[in-house]
Formats: C-alpha cells, sequence, structure tokens
C-alpha cells in the first residue's frame, strides 16, 4: 500500500514547478480562485454605481433636464478615459509579450517588455489622478450631490423651469452659474473607479517586484511562473477596467 | 498487536521528549496542526465570551420589568453575541477543525500555502481583538449583527463602535478569504497519488464547497462595509435615504453574503457528521455521491435565496414567490443528506460513542431547526413571526443544535488524534445529556413565546403577557448549558493530563489521518500513502473486503495496525518542512494597528489634535505591513527549493 511517491515527488520538486493534482501549479490554481473573489468584489462596485446613476438620471428625466444635467455626459471625458484605456489594453500586449520572453529565456527582451508594461500602468494610474483632480474642481466630488458648471444658454433654459429643489438647486455667482443635484453618483463612481485604481496600484508594485527578482536570479526555473502570475493578475484589472470602461463610459 | 504496540508506547517516548514547549514553534509556526489548534483554541476563548453575553441577556430576561442590564448595553451584548458566534467562533472552529484534518485525510503534508495559513490566523485573532478592543474604548456596536441602515449612519450610531465593528469584520474576512483559498488550492491540488475528487473525505468535499461559498460571499460583505466606512467616516450616504443613500441596498448586500455565510457555518459540521456516523456504524456512508452533491446544491442554491431575510420589507408578491420558492428548494438536498445519515445507521455495527452520540444529537436538533426553517420561508408565516422569538428559536436549533452539537462530536472524535489523548467518555455522555437537554430547555420555550409574539432584541418585557414561566425556563436552561461548557473545559483538561493514551487508530476508523501517529509528526506522512477507494484505511487493515465498493468493516474492531509511517524511519531527515516565520504574524499585527487608527481618522485622542494619532498608527501599520512583507519574501526564499541552496 506504501509507496515512495513522497521521495519521487520531492526529488522531482528539484527540477520543475511544483505541479499537483490538478495538474497546475498551486499559486496559479489560488490566484484563479482569487480572480473569481475579486470578480464579485468589483460586480458589486458596479451595480452599485449603476443603481444610482440609474435613479439620478431617471429623476432628471422625469423632471425634463437630463440634456443638460446628466453626470456622465457633464462629467466624463470620453476622450482621456479612451486614451486611459488604449494604455492599459496596450499594457496587457506588453505583459504577453513580456511572458513569451521569458519563456524563449530572453531576458533583454523581458525586460524591456515587462518596464513597459509597468510604464503603460503608471501612466494609467497618472491618467487616472489627473481626471479625479479634474472632476474634483468640475464639482464632482466624494459627497451625495454634485455641482455642474452650467453654460449661459442651459442656466436660461433651466431657471425658466422653475425646478423642485430636492431635483435641482441653481446657483449664480458673477459670471458661473451651477446647478446642485442630490445624486450619489459622484461618491459610487469614486469608490468604484478609485478601487480599480487601488488594484491597478498593486499590480505595478507586483510587476517591478518580479521585474526585481527576475533581475537577481535569472536562473531560477520559478521566473517563467512568477511572470506569469503577475501577468494573470494584471490582465484581470485591465479586464475590470474594460467592464467599467464599456458599463459607465460608453453606454 | 505486540509489535504495534511497542511502536506506539516508543513513539510516545520520543514524543515525550520533544514536547519542550516553545512560544517561538506556536508563534511563527506554519504547520498546519498547530495553526489548527491556535484557531481551535481562541474561537473557544472567544466561544466562553460570546456564552458569557448569552448568559448576561438571559439574566436580564429571566423576570419581567428586570433592571439588570440597561437597555443600551443589552443591545451591546446581542451584537456582540452574534457578531462572536458567526465571526469568531462557528467558522473559526470550522476553519480549525479543518485546517488540522483536511491535509491529514488528503494525504498531504501541509495546507498548500503554509505562511499564507498562518497570515489567516493571526488576521483572525487581530479582527477579534479588535472588535472586542470597542468594550473598552466607550461601548461595543450596538446595532445588530446585521448592521441595518440607517441605524449604523453616524447621527443614530455616533461614536466608534460601529467602525470598529467593520474594521474587525474586515480582518477576519480576509483571514477566511486567505483561508478559503487555502483550502481550494489544498483540496485540489495537493491529493495523494489515487485520491481522487469522488474519493475524498465527506469532510472534505463540504470544505472545499465552503470554501468557494466564502471566496463569492465575502466580497460582497466587504464592500457593503467600505462603502458604510465611507458613509461613516467621510459622508458619501450610500446606505442614507436622508440624502439619496438606499437603505435597502444594504440588506441586499448584507444579505447577499449573510445567507450563504449560514451554510458556511453549517456544511463543514455535517461533514465531520458525515465521518463520525460511518466509523461508529462500521459501514461506508450511504449515498456517497449524494451526500456529497447535496453539499454542492446547498451552496449553489445558497446564492439565490437571500431575499428571504427581506421578506417584511415588501419586495412585492413576485419577488417573494421566488425566495420562498428557492428556499424550500433547500429541503430537498438538506433532506437527502438526512436520509442518507440515518440509512448509513441502518442496519449498521453502531457503538455509541461520545462523538456518536453528538453526531445522533446533532440530526435530531437540526431536523427541528430545518422544519422552522421550511415554515419560515413561507411569506405569509414570515410575516407573522419575523422579528419575534421564534425565529430566534429557528437559528439557535441549527446554529446551536446543528453546528455546535456537531462540533462538539468533531472534537470528541479528533481529540485523540491532535492530543495522542482519549477524552473521558463518561464525563462526555453526561456532558452531551446535559447539554442536549438544558440546550432544549433554553431554546424550546421561544417557539412558543415567539408564537405568542414576544419580539426579538427587547431588553425586557412587562408581567402578565404569559411570557413569564418560559422565559424563566429558558435562563434556567442557559445556566444548565453554561455548566455543560465548564464540564466540557474539565474534561478536556482531565483527558489532557491523564486520558488514557490514543493509538493511532482507536476508533478503527478508514480515513488517512488515523493511519499515522497521534498526534502526528510535522510532516504527517514519512512515504505519501496511495489510495484506491474511498476508505484506504480499511482497505488496508481489511485486505479481504477491499476492491468491493460497498463494503464496511468486519463487527469486530481490527487487531491490525496498519501505518503508513513510522517514526523512527531514517526518511523523515530528508523531508524539508517550510521554517518558523514571525512575518505573518507582524503582518497581521500592522494591519491591525493600521486599522485602529483608521477608526479614529476624524478623532482627536490620546490628548492629540485630530488626525494626528491617527496618523501615527497608520504610518505604524503601513511600516509593520512593509517590513513583515519584506522579511516574508526572504524567508520564502530561504524554503524555496530552487533558491534555498544559493
Amino acid at each position: 500500500m506504501s509507496s515512495t511517491a513522497g521521495h519521487a515527488h520531492h526529488d522531482e520538486a528539484h527540477q520543475k514547478p511544483l505541479v499537483g493534482s490538478m495538474g497546475v501549479d498551486s499559486r496559479k490554481l489560488g490566484l484563479w480562485a482569487f480572480i473569481g473573489s475579486e470578480t464579485l468584489f468589483f460586480a458589486t462596485l458596479i451595480v452599485t454605481h449603476l443603481i444610482f446613476y440609474a435613479r439620478t438620471s431617471n429623476v432628471l428625466e422625469s423632471a425634463g433636464v437630463i440634456e443638460y444635467l446628466d453626470p456622465r455626459l457633464g462629467y466624463l471625458a470620453i476622450e482621456l478615459t479612451t486614451v486611459l484605456a488604449t494604455l492599459l489594453l496596450a499594457s496587457s500586449l506588453t505583459m504577453v509579450l513580456a511572458l513569451a520572453a521569458s519563456k524563449a529565456r530572453d531576458w533583454k527582451k523581458f525586460r524591456f517588455w515587462q518596464m513597459a508594461t509597468i510604464l503603460l500602468g503608471a501612466s494609467f494610474v497618472g491618467g487616472q489622478v489627473y481626471e479625479f483632480v479634474h472632476l474634483y474642481h468640475e464639482g464632482l466630488k466624494l459627497a451625495p450631490s454634485f455641482e455642474m458648471h452650467l453654460s449661459h444658454e442651459a442656466y436660461q433654459a433651466l431657471s425658466a423651469m422653475n425646478l423642485d429643489p430636492s431635483i435641482v438647486t441653481l446657483k449664480e455667482a458673477g459670471e458661473h452659474a451651477t446647478a446642485v443635484v442630490p445624486s450619489l453618483f459622484g461618491v459610487t463612481f469614486f469608490v468604484m473607479t478609485g478601487f480599480h485604481g487601488l488594484h491597478v496600484t498593486i499590480g505595478i508594485i507586483w510587476l517591478l517586484a518580479v521585474y526585481i527578482k527576475v533581475m537577481r536570479f535569472p536562473d531560477s526555473p520559478e521566473n517563467p511562473m512568477d511572470i506569469e502570475l503577475g501577468g494573470l493578475y494584471w490582465h484581470f484589472v485591465d479586464l475590470v477596467w474594460v467592464a467599467i470602461f464599456t458599463l459607465i463610459y460608453l453606454i | 498487536m505486540a509489535i504495534a504496540e511497542q511502536h506506539i508506547a516508543e513513539a510516545q517516548t520520543t514524543q515525550g521528549a520533544e514536547k519542550e514547549f516553545s512560544w517561538r514553534e506556536w508563534l511563527a509556526t506554519v504547520d498546519h496542526k498547530k495553526i489548527g489548534i491556535i484557531y481551535i483554541l481562541s474561537a473557544f476563548a472567544f466561544f466562553v465570551l460570546g456564552g458569557i453575553e448569552a448568559v448576561l441577556m438571559r439574566i436580564q430576561l429571566g423576570v419581567p420589568d428586570n433592571t439588570f442590564l440597561s437597555a443600551d448595553i443589552y443591545n451591546q451584548l446581542f451584537t456582540m453575541h452574534a457578531t462572536t458566534m458567526v465571526f469568531l467562533v462557528v467558522m473559526p472552529l470550522n476553519v480549525g477543525i479543518g485546517n488540522y484534518v483536511v491535509p491529514l485525510m488528503v494525504g498531504a503534508r501541509d495546507m498548500a500555502f503554509p505562511r499564507l495559513n498562518a497570515l489567516s490566523i493571526w488576521l483572525f485573532i487581530g479582527g477579534g481583538l479588535l472588535l472586542y478592543l470597542s468594550f473598552l474604548t466607550g461601548g461595543a456596536p450596538n446595532q445588530g449583527w446585521f448592521a441595518y441602515a440607517p441605524l449604523t449612519q453616524t447621527q443614530y450610531t455616533p461614536g466608534q463602535a460601529v467602525d470598529y465593528w467593520i474594521l474587525g469584520l474586515g480582518l477576519t474576512g480576509v483571514a477566511s478569504i486567505a483561508g478559503a483559498l487555502n483550502f481550494i488550492v489544498t483540496v485540489l491540488n495537493m491529493r495523494a497519488p489515487g485520491m481522487t475528487l469522488n474519493r475524498m473525505p465527506l469532510f472534505v468535499w463540504m470544505n472545499m464547497v465552503v470554501s468557494f461559498i466564502i471566496i463569492f460571499a465575502f466580497p460582497t460583505f466587504t464592500v457593503a462595509s467600505i462603502q458604510l466606512l465611507f458613509d461613516r467616516q467621510f459622508g458619501a450616504a450610500f446606505f442614507n435615504p436622508a440624502q439619496g443613500g438606499d437603505a435597502v441596498l444594504w440588506q441586499h448586500l448584507f444579505w447577499f453574503f449573510g445567507h450563504p455565510e449560514v451554510y458556511i457555518l453549517i456544511l463543514p459540521v455535517m461533514g465531520m457528521v458525515s465521518e463520525i456516523l460511518p466509523t461508529f456504524s462500521r459501514k461506508p456512508i450511504f449515498g456517497y455521491a449524494f451526500v456529497a452533491y447535496s453539499g454542492v446544491a446547498i451552496g449553489f442554491l445558497g446564492f439565490i435565496v437571500w431575499a428571504h431575510h427581506m421578506f417584511g420589507v415588501g419586495l412585492g408578491p413576485v419577488a417573494n414567490a421566488f425566495f420562498a420558492g428557492a428556499t424550500m428548494l433547500i429541503a430537498i438536498p438538506t433532506g437527502v443528506k438526512i436520509f442518507n445519515w440515518i440509512a448509513t445507521m441502518w442496519g449498521g455495527d453502531v457503538r455509541l460513542t461520545t462523538a456518536m452520540y453528538y453526531a445522533i444529537g446533532f440530526i435530531a436538533m437540526f431536523i427541528i431547526g430545518g422544519i422552522t426553517g421550511i415554515t419560515l420561508a413561507s411569506p405569509p408565516i414570515d410575516l407573522q413571526q419575523t422579528d419575534s422569538y421564534y425565529v430566534v428559536a429557528h437559528f439557535h436549533y441549527v446554529l446551536f443544535g446543528g453546528s455546535i452539537l456537531g462540533l462538539f462530536g468533531g472534537a470528541y472524535y479528533w481529540f485523540p488524534k491532535m492530543t495522542g489523548r482519549m477524552m473521558d467518555e463518561g464525563i462526555g455522555k453526561v456532558q452531551f445529556w446535559l447539554t442536549l437537554i438544558s440546550f432544549n430547555l433554553t431554546f424550546f420555550p421561544m417557539h412558543i413565546v415567539g408564537t405568542e409574539g414576544m419580539p426579538r432584541r427587547i431588553y425586557t418585557y412587562e408581567a402578565g403577557m404569559g411570557w413569564e414561566i418560559w422565559n424563566l425556563i429558558e435562563t434556567i436552561g442557559t445556566f444548565l448549558l453554561a455548566f455543560a461548557v465548564l464540564l466540557f473545559i474539565y474534561n478536556v483538561a482531565k483527558s489532557l493530563r491523564n486520558g488514557e493514551p490514543a493509538s493511532n487508530d482507536p476508533w478503527d476508523a478508514s480515513t488517512l489521518e488515523w493511519a499515522i501517529p497521534s498526534p502526528p509528526p510535522s510532516y504527517n506522512f514519512l512515504n505519501l500513502p496511495v489510495v484506491n477507494s474511498r476508505r484506504p484505511l480499511w482497505d488496508a487493515k481489511y485486505p479481504h473486503a477491499a476492491g468491493d465498493d460497498h463494503h464496511g468493516a468486519p463487527s469486530k474492531p481490527s487487531q491490525v495496525r496498519y501505518e503508513y509511517t513510522t517514526e523512527d524511519s531514517p526518511g523523515a531527515k530528508d523531508i524539508h518542512m517550510p521554517s518558523l516565520t514571525f512575518m505573518p504574524m507582524i503582518l497581521s499585527g500592522g494591519l491591525t494597528i493600521a486599522s485602529l487608527g483608521f477608526i479614529y481618522i476624524n478623532q482627536a485622542i490620546l490628548g492629540l489634535p485630530t488626525r494626528v494619532a491617527s496618523y501615527v498608527f497608520i504610518a505604524i501599520g503601513i511600516a509593520m505591513v512593509f517590513y513583515a512583507i519584506r522579511g516574508w519574501v526572504v524567508d520564502s526564499r530561504r524554503d524555496s527549493p530552487y533558491l534555498g541552496h544559493h
């Protein structure tokens, strides 16, 4: 009944990556399960945002003011986020190239593509910080209402409507007119995209750690798997951005 | 026989010599068995605390118009009692026994990620201590364990208690997800050669199902509690209807987690019972596949029934009908399990040990809780009984009558494996009857006062409602129950000192943990076992019956002690187990300290201006986290089969 499988297994461990009864590296299996868990984390954040956006737009629509005050149209700059999405998607491509280079044991190429991935990711985070600062100045804050700048025409049209203050309050200060709309759009937007940005930042640290580790120990047979794991997580945070970009910015 | 006994005696003397207690070996351990024991001991300490809270509440309710506790203290006690029992007792007791037993059952040397496992235990302890720290810093959480909005908004619950609750449970939640990932990989990837999924012991099956439930259910709660934290600390108003938030959204998010949570509490215990019953009936489990896959079915259905906790909200007839129907469906896989357990005993050569008493008690009490559960699944009935003591009776029958009785059974069953000593069966049986009777004295009358209209969570009631006698009986029952727990502690202490030495396989069981010494060596198996059936150890002990997939064990216990491993084998020196490391503990300590700082982010504390003390705590915590991550990398490199030698 007993066998020497233990010894055999142990000796093999010195030669090839640790593969278990599923035929998969244990860390990879664990990371896939973690990604499954993270999917529900982001699904909850995205659904919360969509619920409150739908409420705000329904209220504004039935009041007949959605064309002036839709927070998506008013705040979210599709040009900037398209650039950001492109950067992040490009980083997924460079990640694939980095992994391919590591499998070919071409460490020079790996260094180039891994660093390209890190820099693309960092510019995404930089762009997101810029977007947040910009939105803050535009009146979208971590608060249960937003204060949107109005064009002269919009202000004229809205002030002629005599609107319920629970839907929108108009403010005029000199040249600048704004509309204050009670809405959780800003709160849900910043929490959702903020947690995504945090994940991207963690991904950058991860990829950087892998980069340093591979540079210090280029002979370790674990390297391709270390790189693949970082890449797996990286592709996941990219994919979350694809979902956020499609559901919140595009539709 | 004589040779085998000699082996065991030798093993014990060598262990006796090794057994010099060292704090370092426990606090820096990455051994799944030590971590399991730390889980069990810390969860048991919380069980005593939660029990004290229950006794205090029952003293208050023992007589009408009592003034023993104030309303606010009472609110704190019922909130902490439930939070403790759910998150700090039943979950970690399941995880603790699972941690100890699952790697042994699948024939592995440790969990898949031993250091991550250590992180889980210290995060759990950090989160639990953070939660209990609130008692000393201005009062414990008093909003109920479900934390319904908008009661949790700062204008209704000022102070930091709710923040302690959010961050304390946040830390234990991270521990749970990390632990679940560890179980998933261990079960899927570390099984001994030949142990296919359909040959895994049912306790392993249920731990795997529960781990999947945890990784999919917990994120929703994590997000909801982060959103609540933003409401409280940054004025976000997610759940504040006065500012456009949605109180019912909290209920959806909470129960989307909260209902699967109750299966997280019960399924591992069902797995324990599915091990105990066949061993002491000397028969294989009846309908193995049905028991395993009905657990999977319960796991799936658990995700589509959450709104049965919300019938009182008034979600409309379509939603109510759907959630009522889905909830009633769960009775089918649950019933399948119950009938299979009963059929397992049917015609078996039943040995009534204490563990077996508890397993049978579990079935009986769980059936009562299950039946009241089915009645509560019907919206018209639920609307009559929601928020009454009937509901309290229902969930105590499944969580105490179910989970805790099953856990006592598991404790009596695996105590010899964990400690090398038998528990006192005489005291055990007295303790069982005392527990069973006092449990029913405490909780059965709650069905009656519940249907008579006594609401939950009231801190006192007027005389003359017809509830006095039942409440008095409940209080007496609670004291007896507390005595039963003390008797258990006495039994453990006594058995640890002078219990009869346990052999490898005192119950003549069929699963792999009984193939190795009690307690097992750090590496568990010298040679990884090869598995040919669902009952590898019975195959080995009764080779004439092996190959027949329905064989049981002969009615007389085996005279042959089959051993996969011996202590004195020279091969043991070649097994490399991961080294001790304090880094998981430092990492979780850092997260706990940073969380404590975060609680006071808008407060002036310790005589310092607003945020200063808070930022200091957060900075220290984060520094510890980074130090520990760096140390973790260094320690893991030392153990790497590739880099360790460089």
